[in-house]
């Protein structure tokens, strides 16, 4: 019932997505739609990864899913605790706003 | 016009349309509801193409966990909408011709190299896309990257108490 679709239907919207990401990415102030627009990004990967495993029948593409999505918690983590910490130190979470680093 | 081909559009259009949401809105919550459901469409997306086990991960971990972390920060923050942003240079058409290149580049990879594969056999991607099948894989032949994972889930714990903690003694 569900084999009509061709592979690079799901390659291209994966593309589609990850462009879109990369977009929020670079005009965007917010850090955290910034952080947002990076799990569109890992997300439009892993649409890459699982289609490709369903069509090759292989499940390694998979396995791959499972670690991107436990490394993609452990930096939501890390990501979010670094915003509070900036939060708190400079009253603002925008990215334009934080130069202490330029000179 | 099958089942399956309406089923695979209103999830891609719906998939795409969020993301732009997600990109788009002003008001960080707006944005965070947006990717939540985009989360549900590619959980849906990861459904026909018979990854069972990684679509309820994908539910449960994005749209569950990582998502309320999410929004937790955001109501935490008070954030309120955000104003444009003030370049001296307005940057944003060389960064939309770059990006729009490299769409076209990724989209006419596709195109060209022809991927077309042996086809969808349902029935061996159903058996992959099990539970069983994985954590089989994943308990034998994965075993020492699922150990590394948990001790980089640690660290992440860790880490990210150590980092939110209001004084560092």
């Amino acid at each position: 019932m569900l084999q009509s679709i061709p592979l690079e239907y799901y390659l291209i919207i994966s593309a589609v997505i990850f462009i879109i990401g990369s977009i929020g990415v670079i005009t965007r102030r917010n850090a955290i739609i910034i952080f947002m627009s990076i799990e569109l990004m890992l997300n439009a990967v892993n649409l890459t990864l699982v289609s490709f495993s369903s069509f090759l029948g292989d499940v390694s593409g998979q396995i791959f899913v499972f670690f991107v999505m436990s490394v993609a918690a452990a930096e939501a983590a890390i990501g979010l605790a670094i915003i509070l910490a900036l939060f708190r130190s400079k009253q603002t979470i925008y990215v334009d706003e934080v130069n202490l680093l330029k000179w | 016009m099958t089942l399956s081909v309406v089923l695979f559009a209103v999830l891609s259009i719906l998939a795409i349309a969020s993301a732009l949401v997600t990109i788009t809105s002003k008001h960080p919550i707006r944005s965070a509801m947006g990717l939540v459901f985009h989360f549900f469409m590619l959980a849906g997306l990861y459904l026909t193409l018979s990854a069972q086990f990684i679509a309820a991960l994908q539910v449960l971990v994005y749209a569950g966990a990582i998502m309320v972390l999410v929004i937790f920060v955001i109501m935490l923050l008070n954030l309120g909408d955000e104003e444009k942003l003030k370049y001296k240079v307005n940057p944003r058409q060389v960064i939309g011709i770059f990006l729009g290149a490299a769409l076209l580049v990724m989209l006419g990879t596709i195109y060209v190299t022809n991927v077309s594969v042996a086809g969808f056999n349902k029935e061996i991607a159903a058996n992959i896309g099990t539970a069983q099948f994985l954590g089989n894989e994943l308990y034998t032949k994965y075993i020492f990257p699922v150990e590394a994972i948990g001790i980089l889930l640690t660290a992440a714990i860790v880490g990210a108490i150590v980092l939110a903690k209001r004084k560092l003694n």
